[in-house]
Parts: structure tokens; C-alpha cells; sequence
């Protein structure tokens, strides 16, 4: 029993993937959320991501601390996101296509001045062993959590507390479906959004410095597989609830990890389709709860996909 | 704080708490503005004097320059020429936040409120100081005992997108109130309120400037309100100012000089008999469909209207009266019960309508009537670019013929543009809905289906509105018409009915019909 726990590891390394696999969508998506509240998108978190990545990594092999490696990359995402926020202000501009257009700026950025880190190896975040109770090490492996899920959750939870009793959560509001009820109100649309998409920008890039600090722990050219983009989609799932976002994030994960689960207890036909279990499942929820009656419930009015 | 003290006391607690100004109401002056865009004169050395607690009215047709001087006031504009003074102090108002500081509030025209927001949630935190971190009990307790103080009951836990036309704009009213403003401009505040509710707001707000707390300023086409509660009127006409004095040294008439010169209003046609044998264009049976909260159900148990007569349907806003239109309309799914139009089953689908010659006026036209970023020309073609010479489908949209039947209705129902390729959101409420009217009241209309069609117009607008819709009516049109105006529908209807909690209630032939009786039906006694 100590060495096999049979099929029980399906579900336990479903459990572990999630947590693992889900940590950075939590993070893009709730900065995400951030900003499409304000009324704007930002597409460029995939490049805000890897840029992230980048520099979180450079960071802690340069200074041996993978938090200073965390905030590095923090301060790297809050220059794309003015960077993102300062253009958007401008008449005539479309959010979306800057918002590309920056995808690819971090992502070439990053590759440019990550070159010479490919090599060297940096410290990893630390896990918390919660796992520790157990001799079975398929349970220590999944229950052992990474210090930054912990904290997305928690943020997660704050977020969506903030949204609906501070001042500056209704104030992101208020500018995200009104700017005409805001500017009335003396409130300038464009400098909320400008650090709502900073705030954005820090969050994703922390994520991205999860990949490269963490999971799966080093810094190469492919280290993203388009967590920055599908974790925009994943707000739009979750209808910019920052509680729904964590929740759709761990769903992502956990059947993310179904294809490896499969895989580890033996599985060894079509265990590959599982690999698209993620994007499978969130059309079906699409389309369950998608409704032709009533709008997109939650939408910010001032987004350009709504108006 | 104490806040259960009675009415006055809260009002004043609330004040100091929310704004460092002294409470009470301040005098206005404003002398000489004139405001120019480009060549274009809006305003023209106006001068108006408000003085401390007093309740002024501000009269004028569309286009007249109210809103300019307004705007003027309030910092959105920074007028050419002009001086304002306010408690013998000449200030510089360059931006709406300076107007808040001075304590100048405005309820506007066109909605403010944040749609997403609860009706708690925008009254909190248009206040100058929100706190950091919104204490949600202490919040809400201060908001029921603040709203104690007000005549009317407002649902503040569900988002303001979710309310009527009349329920935002009483929340607008009551926003300004909870603000604590000193002087407050309000713009056709009662469009959308029954006269119970108009009497109600405006009697609170006159008790107030009598007890010397607000001075107002209110922009209003009603001279039965203005004659009730106003103490003095300035009557602005083509920018200019047309005239002014003490209410109780004015008639009705007078005013109606002053404001429209010496141009007729439009005459309603007298009535048609209805014909005995006339047959029903529109019957409703049975219908049921969900109100916009999903919790209650509107049931329209049976209703006639027949070719020739107007069916007035009366009500308080937020009874159904909007869900029913969405229903007719095609916006909204009915549950159950069938709606025929000629007999024939109609469930609003473009070929329907166009079969039937079916046409609406919704309220707020813009959004439910127009594609706001299209051309004038554009949204005037709505219900015939796809249709080509005789009656076929048009393959390709024939711009010059768009236009030049554009430029006919613009032409015959007076919709005032800068050109036919401006977009229609650039026009004035008035315009809009003018533009709507001449769309759906061309060519041959059996069935007219018209909700709140007068809201926020001035006085020789709605005259003219009200006559064409008595006119569609003596040419043959079934006329359902949803209306929160009861002058309006005792004006028009040959019918009246009664919609209260999602039910029509009572109905009354327009010979019998009584104000009271309406009003208690309305009210839910019944």
C-alpha cells in the first residue's frame, strides 16, 4: 500500500496539477479582471507574462533570491501595463490591437535579453509541505503547495471583497461601466485604467515568474504555452468575478493534468487526447451556461468586445 | 450620529458629515454669459438671478440655450463672455469638481448613474469622501434612514440597470439630496414620475428651499408645475433671454409667449368616433413573461386594441409596463399565452411587423430605437433599406434615395441636425426622438405601440407628438400607449387601463374616467 495506492493517484495528481498548473492563471486572471473592470483590455499579458518569466529568472540567479526574482518581474509587468495604459489613452486607439502588438514586443524583448539565462539555474519559490502527515509520496507530492497559490487564492478572496466595499474597487467600477457617470463624478477615466492595466500588468508578469521560478522552473523560449491569452478568455468565463477566476483557473488545471494523471497510472492509449480536456471543457461550460436571452451577465459596459 | 430625530435633523447630519460647506441654500447670479461654438451664438448675454432659497424656473424650447447656461453653471462649458456670483462672491467655475465644491448639484436629462452598480452603491460613492474601506452595516443604515426622509420607497440593493426610466431618475433626485447640495439644477426632474410622485418630489424639494436648506433651479415644459412650486420663472428663446418676473404676476399664457413666440402650437385632430364594428389589430391573451428581476411574472390576462382607438395603459413605473413593451417588441421571451395581430400569431419578427405595418416608439429612444454611432440618414432607412423598388428585396443599399428620404422626413417632422451624416447620438433628446417618430410614422401604420413617447420633450414637441399620434389614430391605427403621464393619456386615450405588479388592474372608458380612481388603482389599491 505504502508504494502503490492504485488508482488513487488519478485523482490526487489531478489535484496536485491543479494547484501547480492553475497558479498562473490565477494570477494573469485576476490582473486580468482588474483591468477589463476599469474598461480595458490587455491583451499583451502573454508578453507581460514571458517578459516576466524572463526577468523573474535573470533576477534569482543574479541575486539568489527567487523574491527578489518575484518582485523584479512585478516591476518589469508594471511598466508594460503604464506602457499599455499610457498609449490606450490616446483617442482612437484600439486597446486590442496595442494590446498584440505589446504580446509580441515582450515576448521578443524577452527572448533578446534572456539569452544568456537559458544556461545558468536559479533558486526555486518555496513549497509548503502540507502533505507531511502521509508516508505515501504521491500524496506529499500533491498536497505539497507552492507559496504563490496560496497567495493568489488569498488575493482572489481580497479582490472580490474589494471590489464591492473599498473606494478604489467601486471607483474601478464606476470608470469600467460608465466613464460619462465618472467624469461627472470628477474622475478621469484614462489615469483609473492606466493603473488598473499597471496593476494588470504586475500580476500576469508574476505569474510568468512563477513559470520560470517554479513550475516547471527554468527559463526557455517556449516556457509559456499561452497562459497569458487564455487566461483573458478564462475572465470572460468567469464573468469578472476574481472568485470565479480562481476557480475557473483550478478547473483549467485539474484537467490539465488529467492527460499526465492518465499517463503516470499506466494509461498509455490516447492519453494525448486528455491533453486538450482543458479547452474541451471550457466550451461545454460555455456553452451550457451561455444564454441567448440575456447579455453576458457582469460585463463592464465601457469594454470594447461589449460596446 | 444621530439620524432618528426626524427628517430635518438627519438631512443636516448627513450634510456636515459629507461636506465641509456650511448647509443652506446660496444665491446665484450669472450676468452677461454668452456662449459661442465657432460662428454659432448659443447664448447670447443672458443674465439670471436665483436668490438663496428660492425656487427659480428656467423655461425654453429646444435649442433655446437652457442646457448651455446650465452647462455654463455647472463648469462643463467655459463661457465666452459672463460673470457668475455666488453668495456675493464672484467665483471661477472651470470644471463640474469646482461646481461640486461651490455645492452646485444637477440632476440631468440623460441618466448619470452607474448601471452595474446598486442604487446604495452609486449614492455611496458619489460622495466627496468615501472612506477607504466601505463599512457596508454602518452604510446601510445611514441610506434606510436617509431614504425615511424620502416620499418615495427605492429598491438600492439591485443594480440601477435593472430599474424603469421613472426609478433612476427619482434615484438621480435623491443622489443630489443625499450629497447635501446647496444649490441644485434639475432638468425636467418629473418627465417620468406619476403626478402623485411629481407632487411628492417637488413638494419635498420646495419644502426645502422654503426652509432656506437648497436654492433650485429647475428646467421644466410643465406650467401647471412651474405655477405650483416655482417662485419665480427666466424664459430663454434662440439663445436670448425672452423674459422673466414673479410666477404669481404671470398666466400660463404669458409664459407660453414668452417661451414660443408667436408660433402656433399644433391643434390635436378631434377625436374620431371609434366604429362599433371595428375589428381587434392587436389581442393579447394569457400572456405571461418574467420581469426583468426574474422573480416576479407579468400576466396580461386579455387585451383588445381595435383599429381607430388608443388604449392608454397607466401605471407606476417599474409595474411591468416596460417588460410588456419588451414582449410586444420582440426583446423579451413571453413564457405563455399568445399575442395575435390580425388575427394572426405575431411574434415580432421583422417580416411580422413589416406585414402588419406594426411600428414602436419606445422609451429611451436611442438606445431601444437607434444605432446611436449610425448616421441620421441611417437610422431613418431602419425600416426600408431592405426593401427595393416594388416591395422586392434590395440587394444594394441605394445611398442617394437613403438620403433624399431622409432629407424629406427630417424635413416634414422638423428634426433639428447639423446634416443628414451626423451621427444620431449627436442630436438632442427632443431630436431623437422626433427622427424616431418621423420613422415610424411614415407610410401606412395599423399598429402603433408607443411607450413613454413625450418623456423629456418641451412643450410645442409634445403638442406636436400628441397630435400625430391622434392623427395615426383617426387615419385607422390600433394605438397602445404606455405612458407614466396621466395628463397625457386622459389627453389621448379612448381607453384606460390600469398595470400594477406585472397585472392590468382596471379599466375605465375615457368618459368615466377619474384621476383619483386611476391614481388609487395605480397606487395598488384595487
Amino acid at each position: 500500500m505504502s508504494d502503490s495506492i492504485g488508482l488513487w493517484g488519478v485523482p490526487l495528481a489531478i489535484l496536485g496539477g491543479a494547484i501547480r498548473v492553475s497558479t498562473p492563471f490565477i494570477f494573469v486572471s485576476l490582473g486580468e479582471t482588474i483591468t477589463e473592470r476599469s474598461g480595458r483590455i490587455n491583451l499583451g499579458l502573454e508578453g507581460t507574462l514571458v517578459f516576466g518569466a524572463m526577468t523573474g529568472y535573470a533576477t534569482a540567479v543574479v541575486t539568489g533570491s527567487p523574491w527578489l526574482g518575484i518582485l523584479a518581474a512585478a516591476c518589469a509587468g508594471i511598466l508594460f501595463g503604464l506602457f499599455h495604459g499610457w498609449i490606450c489613452k490616446f483617442p482612437k486607439v484600439n486597446d486590442i490591437a496595442i494590446g498584440i502588438a505589446l504580446m509580441q514586443f515582450g515576448m521578443g524583448l524577452a527572448f533578446f535579453f534572456g539569452k544568456p539565462f537559458i544556461q545558468p539555474s536559479a533558486p526555486h519559490l518555496p513549497a509548503i509541505p502540507f502533505g507531511w502527515w502521509s508516508s505515501v509520496p504521491q500524496v506529499q507530492a500533491a498536497l505539497s503547495v507552492n507559496v504563490l497559490f496560496i497567495i493568489g487564492a488569498l488575493l482572489a478572496v481580497a479582490l472580490w471583497w474589494a471590489f464591492r466595499n473599498t473606494r478604489v474597487g467601486l471607483i474601478i467600477r464606476v470608470v469600467g461601466d460608465s466613464a460619462d457617470a465618472a467624469r461627472a463624478m470628477g474622475l478621469n477615466p484614462n489615469t483609473v485604467r492606466l493603473f488598473a492595466t499597471a496593476v494588470g500588468g504586475a500580476l500576469a508578469a508574476i505569474g510568468g515568474a512563477y513559470l520560470s521560478l517554479y513550475y516547471p522552473g527554468s527559463w526557455t523560449e517556449g516556457i509559456s504555452s499561452g497562459q497569458g491569452l487564455m487566461a483573458v478568455a478564462l475572465v470572460i468565463f468567469a464573468r469578472w468575478n476574481p472568485i470565479g477566476c480562481f476557480a475557473a483557473a483550478l478547473l483549467f488545471g485539474g484537467a490539465g493534468a488529467l492527460g499526465p494523471a492518465l499517463q503516470s497510472v499506466g494509461v498509455t492509449q490516447g492519453y494525448y487526447l486528455f491533453y486538450a480536456a482543458p479547452y474541451v471543457l471550457t466550451l461545454l461550460i460555455m456553452v451550457a451556461t451561455a444564454s441567448p436571452s440575456r447579455q453576458l451577465a457582469g460585463a463592464p459596459g465601457e469594454l470594447s468586445i461589449t460596446k | 450620529m444621530s439620524i432618528n430625530e426626524g427628517s430635518d435633523s438627519s438631512l443636516k447630519t448627513l450634510r456636515s458629515a459629507e461636506a465641509p460647506r456650511k448647509p443652506g441654500a446660496i444665491g446665484l447670479e450669472a450676468a452677461g454669459m454668452t456662449m459661442r461654438f465657432g460662428s454659432f451664438t448659443a447664448l447670447d448675454n443672458v443674465s439670471i438671478k436665483v436668490p438663496a432659497g428660492s425656487f427659480h424656473a428656467l423655461l425654453g424650447e429646444n435649442g433655446a440655450g437652457k442646457s448651455t447656461l446650465v452647462k455654463c453653471i455647472m463648469g462643463f462649458y467655459h463661457p465666452t463672455a459672463g460673470q457668475i456670483v455666488i453668495g456675493g462672491h464672484e467665483v471661477a467655475i472651470d470644471s463640474p469638481r469646482d461646481a461640486s465644491a461651490l455645492g452646485l448639484g444637477m440632476v440631468y436629462q440623460h441618466f448619470t448613474l452607474v448601471p452595474s452598480l446598486t442604487g446604495a452603491e452609486n449614492l455611496v460613492i458619489s460622495r466627496e469622501h468615501v472612506p477607504g474601506v466601505i463599512d457596508w452595516s454602518v452604510e446601510r443604515k445611514a441610506l434606510a434612514a436617509f431614504m425615511e426622509t424620502m416620499p418615495f420607497k427605492l429598491p438600492l440593493d439591485v443594480p440601477v440597470r435593472s430599474l424603469a426610466a421613472g426609478e433612476k431618475q427619482k434615484l438621480e433626485i435623491v443622489k443630489q439630496l443625499y450629497l447635501g447640495r446647496n444649490f441644485l439644477v434639475l432638468d425636467e426632474p418629473t418627465s417620468v414620475l406619476t403626478p402623485g410622485e411629481a407632487s411628492e418630489v417637488l413638494g419635498l424639494v420646495r419644502g426645502m428651499t422654503q426652509r432656506g436648506e437648497i436654492t433650485v433651479l429647475m428646467i421644466s415644459h410643465k406650467f401647471h408645475e412651474v405655477t405650483a412650486f416655482a417662485d419665480e420663472i427666466t424664459v430663454l428663446r434662440r439663445g436670448k433671454l425672452a423674459g422673466s418676473g414673479r410666477v404669481k404676476d404671470l398666466t400660463t399664457r404669458d409664459m407660453a409667449g414668452m417661451m414660443i413666440g408667436d408660433v402656433p402650437l399644433a391643434a390635436l385632430d378631434s377625436r374620431l368616433a371609434v366604429a362599433p364594428d371595428a375589428k381587434p389589430i392587436l389581442s393579447v391573451k394569457a400572456l405571461s413573461a418574467p420581469d426583468r428581476s426574474g422573480l416576479k411574472t407579468i400576466r396580461i390576462a386579455d387585451l383588445n386594441v381595435r383599429s381607430g382607438e388608443i388604449v392608454g395603459i397607466a401605471g407606476i413605473s417599474g409595474n411591468g409596463q416596460k417588460e410588456f413593451v419588451e414582449v410586444l417588441a420582440g426583446q423579451r421571451k413571453k413564457t405563455a399565452g399568445d399575442i395575435r395581430v390580425k388575427a394572426a400569431p405575431y411574434a415580432a419578427t421583422r417580416g411580422e411587423t413589416r406585414e402588419n405595418n406594426v411600428r414602436f416608439i419606445p422609451e429611451e429612444p436611442l438606445q431601444n430605437a437607434c444605432a446611436p454611432k449610425m448616421t441620421v440618414a441611417e437610422n431613418l432607412a431602419f425600416r426600408t433599406f431592405d426593401v427595393g423598388q416594388g416591395g422586392k428585396p434590395a440587394t444594394w443599399i441605394d445611398g442617394r434615395s437613403i438620403k433624399k428620404y431622409a432629407a424629406h422626413l427630417v424635413g416634414a417632422f422638423k428634426v433639428k441636425t447639423a446634416s443628414l451624416a451626423s451621427p444620431i447620438s449627436a442630436l438632442s433628446g427632443g431630436n431623437v426622438q422626433r427622427a424616431v417618430l418621423a420613422r415610424e410614422l411614415t407610410g401606412e401604420v395599423d399598429l402603433l405601440i408607443c411607450s413613454n413617447p413625450c418623456f423629456g420633450l418641451d412643450f410645442s414637441a409634445v403638442a406636436e407628438i400628441r397630435a400625430r399620434i391622434m392623427k395615426a389614430r383617426n387615419a385607422g391605427a390600433a394605438v397602445l400607449l404606455l405612458s407614466e403621464d396621466l395628463d397625457e393619456l386622459l389627453e389621448l386615450s379612448d381607453r384606460i387601463l390600469v398595470m400594477s405588479d406585472g397585472v392590468l388592474v382596471y379599466e375605465t372608458p375615457i368618459a368615466t374616467a377619474n384621476v383619483m380612481t386611476i391614481g388609487e388603482h395605480m397606487a395598488g389599491h384595487h
